[in-house]
């Protein structure tokens, strides 16, 4: 299994990708960085896509259930979902 | 640049849309686009390939998939059948040698024609993001709904899914799609991967955007490819 910091690179390198950040706007990313409900660009079609991206990337299922505010409010409360679904947390 | 291709529809052919640059060279290829949102997020870095090409000595076309872009035909009425028709009318219409799919384009290309598909995608994983949209979209309305019962309903009667109104058809058909499962396999294409491209790919961006150097790398694997 990637070790858990090889996790956040990949969280960060994926977030680049969907939103089109810069590799120094993804690196800059903190825990508290606002994600839905702050991005305009990350609507449901965009959450959708990277549900998608996540579940490929990282060897995941992700039910519609799991999917709320919570895991998706900050880049902490994303990275955290990942790892805890990774068995890593 | 534009140009126009007569399309199998309803009620006989009628004329679609294409992005064209046909100096009438032996190489000529025809680009297949992605379905849904991803033939928007990817049309910009399409035309900028076909740019690439050009200068490479390669003729290209981007015909519109029935129902979508300019095209004036009905996206309920359309199936992967449908589309597959027009890509196989347009790439005689063209007088194509190659072909480039893209993404969900890799289930409805001419398989008889020698080229490439790009990161090609299983129409079962288009459906179900699809389905998955809705379902987080109703969720912030307030509404509860459910991905398989919502599945069912397509089946039967079609469904509105991210603002594309599918017909039973389509919805059946991407259950089942696998890229390049249908169609002569008289041909081969190779598999290009996002990382031969060096940048995170165009159809994963949650907006529209363009990346030029992306663009030439297509451009380049593609010349050098027919060249070889």
């Amino acid at each position: 299994m990637t070790h858990s910091s090889d996790t956040d690179t990949a969280l960060r390198s994926l977030l680049s990708d969907v939103l089109g950040l810069s590799a120094e706007r993804a690196a800059a990313l903190t825990d508290a960085s606002g994600l839905f409900g702050a991005l305009p660009e990350l609507d449901s079609m965009a959450v959708a896509g990277l549900l998608t991206e996540l579940e490929d990337r990282f060897d995941l299922v992700i039910d519609d259930d799991e999917v709320n505010g919570d895991m998706l409010g900050t880049y902490g409360d994303l990275l955290a979902f990942v790892r805890c679904k990774r068995g890593e947390a | 640049m534009l140009a126009t291709w007569p399309c199998p529809g309803p009620a006989g052919l009628l004329d679609e849309a294409a992005v064209a640059f046909d100096r009438g060279r032996a190489a000529r290829l025809l680009i297949v686009p992605p379905l849904f949102e991803e033939m928007n997020r990817t049309r910009r870095f399409l035309a900028e390939a076909q740019r690439a090409l050009d200068a490479a000595g390669i003729d290209s076309f981007l015909p519109d998939l029935p129902g979508c872009n300019e095209s004036l035909q009905a996206f309920s009425a359309q199936s992967l059948g449908s589309w597959r028709d027009a890509m196989l009318a347009a790439a005689r219409h063209f007088a194509a040698t190659h072909v480039l799919a893209l993404r969900g384009g890799a289930l409805v290309f001419p398989t008889s024609l020698p080229g490439w598909v790009l990161e090609p995608v299983k129409g079962a994983s288009i459906l179900r993001q699809l389905l998955r949209a809705r379902v987080l979209f109703a969720r912030e309305a307030g509404l509860a709904e459910d991905s398989a019962e919502l599945l069912e309903q397509g089946r039967i009667h079609g469904i509105e899914l991210t603002g594309y109104r599918l017909g039973s058809a389509l919805v059946e058909g991407l259950e089942a799609a696998v890229p390049g499962g249908e169609g002569p396999k008289s041909s081969t294409q190779r598999v290009i991967h996002q990382s031969e491209l060096g940048a995170g790919a165009m159809w994963l961006r949650s907006e529209p955007g363009e990346d030029p150097a992306q663009s030439e790398a297509l451009a380049r694997i593609i010349a050098a490819e027919i060249a070889a």
